[in-house]
């Protein structure tokens, strides 16, 4: 009889995701005999935080696993930590708005941290199949979550949205490793850019890399595969959203990422043009669209859409500067959006959502907090220094101009301007527009405003500090 | 006789095309889902016939992988069909329109 040879398995380079996954079990179990949110929200962001220092502790280390499908390197450990830093900041926020929805904590705590898990799956994986399990890990996960609050009907509407629209993606996504893996043999990165180089079926090759910028393009938002996004982020419960926005989003860009620019490099001259023109359609559609919107969370929504845009542009330079300016401005985006949809979770209460631009209307004075932390978010959203979002974008066009790509950069810098309009347009509601008499007492929010302040200090410090959080974000891209 | 694998990843494309065309003009959210399942298993023939012409047993793998992914995912898309269909009463998309603009 045949013996079967297990790998030598490197069970350091799984401990945060395995840690993770661990975490998730303890608090679906504990969900079950807990009935006070506030400690189960707390065991989570304690057990985040144990999972964070852990990943922090293993930086430097650089290893493949699991006969080289799993990846541990500075660029897994990058988006690692990032995942679970904004998972922590949306289960502080999570812990004021949970209250009085009626959505089960124990549920949705452990959903959330499945979600993470699935998220560092896909940040590590170097292996196609891998990427769909990380990918399919988190979607789940995260269609559950949006419909978290089931007597509400667009929270159902927005859950049954991202489902139908999710697993159409899917379908492309593994249609497109089919294709790939007809054309090289392989489903590991390094073999397929190995056997991309020799150049074999080069119709199937190309065909599958078109599906799978389909599919990554529906993960990360960008136009012509956005239309779920609107819908679903409106609906969904606002931290959902938040996470949706940033984790998730980031989740399927350290995907697109890895597979793009290190196992298609090679293509680059087929996948390049069609990237180019994404990016600029993503940036246009997702700005011009933003400045008609009269909701304040579709309209961050819209937002997150040009965001994917900006990033795109740094996809199509490639490189190590382009990779690394796709990275930081990753970081710098993330912890603008969380605060901006925190803030807007901040202004809503149980069937008062709030999030019309005329609700905001002297805000600034009414919650002066809420105004001086949404005015910071908003104008480094915009690209104003010296917040993150400015240097961010300057990384960004600083490479797309180095590699040639004039055209590009210009149309990214026009976005940038039209995007003013509707960021500032906030702030003149918050500030220049008289508001509602004083609504009476507001209601306490110590876990939402601590995650709100903790964004505003990392975009200004991230902003401020640039070369600090360029290095780590080079540090990452390169050890790919 | 032997089926040449590109006449099976011809039928795959086509089952495949037939899924995405249903998703894309059905409107009962339930048929759609059948649709979308049609797509995946669409897939895992490509997969399945690459696997025997390459003589290697990884494309095989795969399949198991894209079943038990689609169970779980038909656990929790139905789940949310019914959480929708309790508080509205229609598996119609085109009366899911609460969030448009």
């Amino acid at each position: 009889m045949e013996r079967l040879l297990l790998p030598a398995i490197d069970w350091l380079a799984v401990l945060p995701v395995g840690l993770t996954a661990l975490l998730g079990f303890v608090l679906l179990a504990l969900g079950l005999f807990a009935d006070d949110d506030e400690t189960l929200g707390w065991i989570t962001l304690i057990g985040l935080a144990v999972c964070a220092v852990v990943t922090a502790c293993l930086a430097g280390q650089k290893s493949m696993t699991f006969a080289g499908t799993f990846a541990l390197d500075g660029y897994a450990l990058f988006f690692d930590l990032l995942f679970l830093v904004a998972g922590m900041v949306v289960v502080l926020m999570s812990m004021t708005y949970l209250e009085g929805t009626g959505i089960p904590a124990g549920d949705y705590y452990g959903l959330l941290v499945f979600a993470l898990a699935g998220m560092i799956v896909m940040a590590s994986a170097n292996d196609l199949i891998l990427v769909f399990l990380g990918l399919e890990i988190m979607s789940i996960s995260v269609y559950v979550l949006a419909g978290a609050w089931r007597t509400q009907l667009r929270s159902n509407e927005a859950a049954m949205k991202y489902f139908l629209l999710g697993a159409f993606a899917t379908g492309f996504l593994l249609y497109g490793i089919a294709l790939v893996y007809g054309a090289t043999g392989a489903f590991r990165l390094d073999l397929i850019a190995a056997a991309a180089a020799g150049a074999p079926h080069r119709a199937l090759m190309v065909a599958g890399v078109a599906m799978l910028l389909v599919a990554f393009g529906f993960k990360v938002a960008a136009v012509p595969f956005h239309m779920w996004t609107p819908d679903v982020y409106e609906g969904a419960p606002t931290t959902i959203t938040a996470l949706m926005a940033v984790a998730v989003k980031a989740a399927g860009f350290a995907a697109f990422v890895r597979v793009f620019l290190h196992a298609f490099a090679g293509l680059h001259a087929d996948w390049g043009m069609l990237l180019w023109v994404m990016a600029a359609l993503t940036m246009t559609v997702g700005n011009v669209l933003a400045l008609v919107q009269r909701n304040v969370k579709r309209m961050l929504a819209y937002s997150s859409i040009a965001h994917a845009g900006y990033i795109l542009v740094a996809l199509v330079a490639s490189g190590a500067a382009g990779g690394a300016a796709a990275l930081y401005h990753l970081l710098a985006y993330s912890f603008m959006t969380l605060g901006a949809f925190g803030v807007v979770a901040a202004l809503g209460s149980v069937g008062e959502p709030n999030e019309m631009l005329d609700d905001y209307a002297g805000v600034g004075f009414r919650r002066p907090l809420l105004g001086v932390t949404m005015a910071i978010f908003m104008l480094s959203l915009t690209g104003i220094p010296p917040f993150a979002g400015f240097t961010g974008k300057f990384y960004i066009f600083t490479a797309a101009i180095r590699d040639g790509y004039y055209v590009l950069a210009v149309i990214g810098v026009l976005n940038s301007a039209i995007s003013a309009g509707y960021y500032i347009r906030v702030l003149i509601a918050m500030y220049l527009t008289p508001g509602a008499e004083e609504s009476g007492r507001v209601a306490r929010q110590p876990y939402l405003v601590t995650s709100i302040v903790f964004s505003a200090v990392m975009t200004v410090l991230i902003g401020v500090f640039p070369a600090l959080w360029m290095q780590l974000a080079r540090l990452g891209f390169l050890s790919l | 006789m032997i089926v040449p694998t590109q006449w099976v990843l011809m039928l795959s494309a086509v089952l495949f095309a037939i899924g995405v065309v249903g998703v894309l003009v059905r409107r009962n959210v339930i048929v759609i889902f059948m649709a979308i399942e049609l797509m995946l298993n669409a897939v895992n023939l490509s997969f399945i016939a690459l696997a025997r012409a390459r003589g290697a047993v990884d494309g095989q793998v795969v399949v198991f992988f894209v079943m038990t992914v689609a169970a779980a995912e038909a656990a929790v898309g139905l789940a949310i069909i019914i959480a929708s269909f309790r508080n509205r009463s229609t598996v119609n998309v085109d009366e899911l329109a609460l969030l448009r603009g």
